[in-house]
C-alpha cells in the first residue's frame, strides 16, 4: 500500500468520486486553476474542466447557498471553504436551510452535499486561521459532521460523504494535512458515516479524541505505556455526528476512565456531549471523574506563540492528565 | 493640483514608511517563525497615503487583512506594529492581534481584518454614530477587488446612500483576489460602476499615483463632510509580492506583468512627478528614504526586546467585565 499524506487522500477520494459519478462537481474561492489554497484540488481543472471545477468569486454564503441549490436538483456539490474562520458567512445556508431541508419538506427535498473546511490551530495562524468551529455544526441536527485523523480515514469518509444523500460538513485539521501520513489502498473502499474506530486497544483508560489531537493522544498512550503507568485505550471518534455512542460507553465500561481531548473551546464542546453520554449510561461503571482537556473558553486563537501554545492541548498535557486519572 | 511642501513631504514619508516596513518587517517575522498571517502591501502605498492624508485622528477606517499601509498612514506607530507582528505584549494589541488585528483607537484605526469585507460594515457604523452624534467624522473602508464582491458590501453601500452616512468605500484593485484576477469575478468592466446601483458617486483613479488618489479622495471626503453622502473611490494597484509569503505570485500572472507594475512605482511615480518643480529635492526624498529604514531597525530592535505575553494573558480581555474566577479554565495551561 502507498503512503501517502492527509491532504493526498483527500486530493484522492475527491478526483476518484468525481471520475465515478459526473454529478460530482466542486466549487470554492481558487480551487480551479491555483488548485485550492491547501492544493486539494490541484490538477481538476485540467482533468474535469471548468464546469466541474467552478471558481468562485469571493462569496461565501453564496457559494454555500448556490451548492444547496444545486444539490436539490440531483447534482453532488463539494464545497470548499478556504479557512473554517470564513464560514460564518454561510452559516444561515448550512444552519439555517441545509440542515432543515429534509425535515421541513417531508422528505421531498434532500441537500447531498459536502463542505470541505480546514480547521484548527497549533499553525502560528493567529485570529482568522485557526479556529475549530466543529460545535456549532455538531450541535444542529440535520447536518453530518465529520472529522478524520487519518489518510485512510479521510479518504475513505470523505468518499462517503461525498455519496451521501444528506449535507455533511467535512472537518480537516490543516496541521495534519502534510504532517500526517499513513497508508491509503489504491482500491475504491468507503468507509460509514458514524463509526468510530478504537484505535489503540486498552485497558485502564479510555481516551477519546479525533482530528490532530487523535495523534497527541496516541503518542501520550504510549508514552505511559512505556513508563508503566497504564493501558490508554484510544478511540478514534472520525464521525461527530451522527456520534457513535456504542463504542464510546463499551470502552469507557471495560476501563472505567474516561478523558476526553479536543481543541475547540470546551464549554458546549463535543467533550461535553461524551461526558454527559458517560455519565447516564455508564455511571455504574466509573471509577473516576469524567475529565475533559480541551481548549479554554476564549473567542479565537490568540496570535503570540506563547498564548497560542497555552492553548493547544499537547501530547505532554495529554499524558499529565492521564497521570492524574491513572493516580486516581 | 497645489500641494504644499509640507504635504509633500507628509506624503512621501508615509509612502516610504510603509516601503520599508513591509520591506524589512516582513522577512524578520519569516525568521521568527511568524509569518503565517502577514500580507505585504508593497506597492500599493500611494492608496492609504493619498486617502488618509485627508482624515484626522477623530476620523476612522475600517482595514484589511492587507493592513499595514493603512495603519501607518492613520497614524499608528510602526514600532508598535512591528511589536504585535512579533507577538509582543508592547503591540497594540498585546500580541494578541498580530497582523490581521491591529486597532488604535487613539487614531480612529479601527482594524485591520481577516475575514474578508468584515470591516465593512465597522466602518459605515461608525459613520452612522459620527452622523447620528453630529461629530462631523468621516470614515473610510478599504476593501480588495475580491472583498467587491462579498455581499455584505453591497448592503453597506445600499444603507449608507439611503442615511446619506459620510462614509467612502475605497476599493484597493489590485488585480487579484489571492489567485482569482479580478476580470474573472468582477461582472462590470471596473468596480467603481457599481456606485450607480446605489446612486453615489463613483470613481476610478490610478491607485499608483498618490497625487491622483489624493485629489480623489479630497473630493469624497468633503462630500461626506457636508452631509451629502458616501462615494465608492476604486484605486487600481498592485501588490508586489504573493498573496502571503507562502505564495508564487508567477503561478498565475506573468513576469511581464509584474515588471510594468514595478515600472509604475508609487514612489518613484512621486520623485518624477515632483522633482522638477522644485518644492522638495531629491536629496530630501532620500534623507527620509534612510529615516524610514533606520526607523525599521529601530522597531524589530523594539518589537525583539519586548516580552512574549504571559501565559495567563490568555484569558484577559474576552469580557470588558467578567469574574476572572468564572472563566473556564479547559486547560493546563504550562506546555
Ligand atoms: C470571508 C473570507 N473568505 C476568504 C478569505 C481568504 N482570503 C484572504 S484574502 C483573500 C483574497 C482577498 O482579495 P482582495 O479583497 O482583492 O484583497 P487583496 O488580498 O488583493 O489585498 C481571500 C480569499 C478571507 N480572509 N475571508
Ligand atoms: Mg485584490
Amino acid at each position: 500500500m502507498a503512503v501517502k499524506s492527509v491532504i493526498e487522500a483527500v486530493r484522492e477520494a475527491m478526483r476518484e468520486e468525481m471520475r465515478r459519478d459526473e454529478r460530482v462537481f466542486v466549487m470554492g474561492e481558487d480551487v480551479g486553476w491555483r488548485g485550492g489554497v491547501f492544493l486539494a484540488t490541484q490538477g481538476f481543472i485540467e482533468e474535469f474542466g471548468e464546469a466541474r471545477v467552478i471558481d468562485t468569486p469571493l462569496a461565501e454564503a453564496s457559494i454555500m447557498g448556490i451548492a444547496l441549490g444545486a444539490s436539490f436538483r440531483g447534482l453532488h456539490p463539494i464545497a470548499e471553504v478556504e479557512f473554517a474562520d470564513f464560514v460564518w458567512p454561510t452559516v444561515n445556508q448550512l444552519i439555517g436551510e441545509a440542515a432543515r431541508v429534509c425535515y421541513g419538506t417531508d422528505g421531498k427535498l434532500n441537500a447531498p452535499m459536502t463542505i470541505r473546511i480546514p480547521y484548527g490551530g497549533g499553525i502560528r495562524g493567529g485570529l482568522y486561521h485557526s479556529q475549530s468551529v466543529e460545535a456549532y455544526f455538531f450541535h444542529t441536527p440535520g447536518l453530518k459532521v465529520v472529522a478524520p485523523a487519518t489518510p485512510y480515514d479521510a479518504k475513505g469518509l470523505l468518499k462517503a460523504s461525498i455519496r451521501d444523500n444528506n449535507p455533511v460538513v467535512f472537518l480537516e485539521h490543516k496541521k495534519t494535512y502534510r504532517l500526517v501520513r499513513g497508508e491509503v489502498p489504491e482500491d475504491d473502499y468507503v468507509l460509514p458515516i458514524g463509526r468510530a474506530e478504537v484505535k489503540r486497544a486498552g485497558s485502564s483508560i479510555t481516551l477519546v479524541s479525533y482530528g490532530l489531537m487523535l495523534h497527541y493522544c496516541l503518542e501520550a498512550a504510549e508514552q505511559l505505556a512505556a513508563e508503566g503507568v497504564a493501558q490508554v485505550e484510544v478511540v478514534d471518534l472520525r464521525t461527530l455526528r451522527p456520534l457513535d455512542t456504542a463504542t464510546v460507553l463499551e470502552s469507557v465500561k471495560k476501563t472505567g476512565k474516561l478523558l476526553i481531548v479536543h481543541e475547540d473551546n470546551i464549554t458546549g464542546g463535543v467533550g461535553s456531549e461524551i461526558a454527559a453520554l458517560a455519565a447516564d449510561a455508564a455511571f455504574d461503571y466509573l471509577d473516576a471523574p469524567i475529565t475533559r482537556l480541551c481548549g479554554p473558553d476564549v473567542p479565537t486563537m490568540p496570535f503570540a506563540q506563547t498564548l497560542e501554545d497555552a492553548y493547544m492541548p499537547n501530547t505532554h498535557k495529554i499524558a499529565e492528565a492521564l497521570r492524574t486519572l491513572a493516580a486516581y | 493640483m497645489e500641494l504644499d511642501r509640507n504635504m509633500l513631504l507628509y506624503l512621501y514619508r508615509t509612502m516610504t514608511t510603509i516601503r520599508h516596513f513591509e520591506e524589512r518587517g516582513i522577512p524578520e517575522t519569516g525568521q521568527r517563525g511568524m509569518s503565517g498571517s502577514v500580507h505585504s502591501s508593497a506597492g500599493q502605498e500611494a492608496v492609504p497615503t493619498g486617502i488618509c492624508a485627508h482624515l484626522t485622528n477623530e476620523d476612522y477606517i475600517g482595514s484589511t487583512h492587507r493592513g499595514h499601509g493603512h495603519c501607518i498612514a492613520k497614524g499608528v506607530d510602526p514600532k508598535l506594529m512591528m511589536a504585535e507582528l512579533f507577538g509582543r505584549v508592547t503591540g497594540p494589541n498585546k500580541g494578541k492581534g498580530g497582523s490581521m488585528h491591529i486597532a488604535d483607537m487613539s487614531k480612529g484605526m479601527l482594524g485591520t481584518n481577516g475575514v474578508v469585507a468584515a470591516s465593512v460594515p465597522l466602518a459605515v457604523g461608525a459613520a452612522l454614530t459620527s452622523k447620528l452624534r453630529r461629530l462631523g467624522r468621516v470614515a473610510v473602508a478599504f476593501f480588495g477587488d475580491g472583498g467587491a464582491n462579498q455581499g455584505v458590501l453591497h448592503e453597506c453601500m445600499n444603507l449608507a446612500s439611503v442615511w446619506k452616512l459620510p462614509v467612502i468605500f475605497c476599493c484597493e484593485n489590485n488585480g487579484y483576489a489571492e489567485s482569482t484576477p479580478v476580470e474573472y469575478a468582477l461582472s462590470t468592466a471596473r468596480v467603481a460602476d457599481r456606485a450607480a446601483g446605489y446612486d453615489m458617486p463613483g470613481v476610478h483613479v490610478d491607485g499608483m499615483d498618490v497625487f491622483d488618489v489624493f485629489e480623489a479622495a479630497g473630493q469624497a471626503v468633503q462630500r461626506a463632510r457636508a452631509g451629502e453622502g458616501p462615494s465608492l473611490l476604486e484605486c487600481r494597484t498592485y501588490r508586489y509580492y504573493g498573496h502571503t509569503v507562502f505564495d508564487n505570485p508567477l503561478s498565475y500572472r506573468t513576469q511581464e506583468e509584474q515588471d510594468y507594475w514595478r515600472g509604475r512605482d508609487p514612489l518613484l511615480l512621486f520623485r518624477e512627478r515632483v522633482a522638477p518643480g522644485g518644492l522638495v529635492s531629491i536629496d530630501e526624498l532620500d534623507f527620509m528614504d534612510l529615516e524610514a529604514q533606520e526607523l525599521m531597525e529601530d522597531a524589530i530592535r523594539f518589537a525583539d526586546e519586548s516580552p512574549l505575553p504571559a501565559l495567563e494573558e490568555i484569558y484577559e480581555d474576552v469580557y470588558v467585565d467578567y469574574p476572572l474566577d468564572l472563566m473556564r479554565r479547559g486547560i493546563n495551561l504550562e506546555v
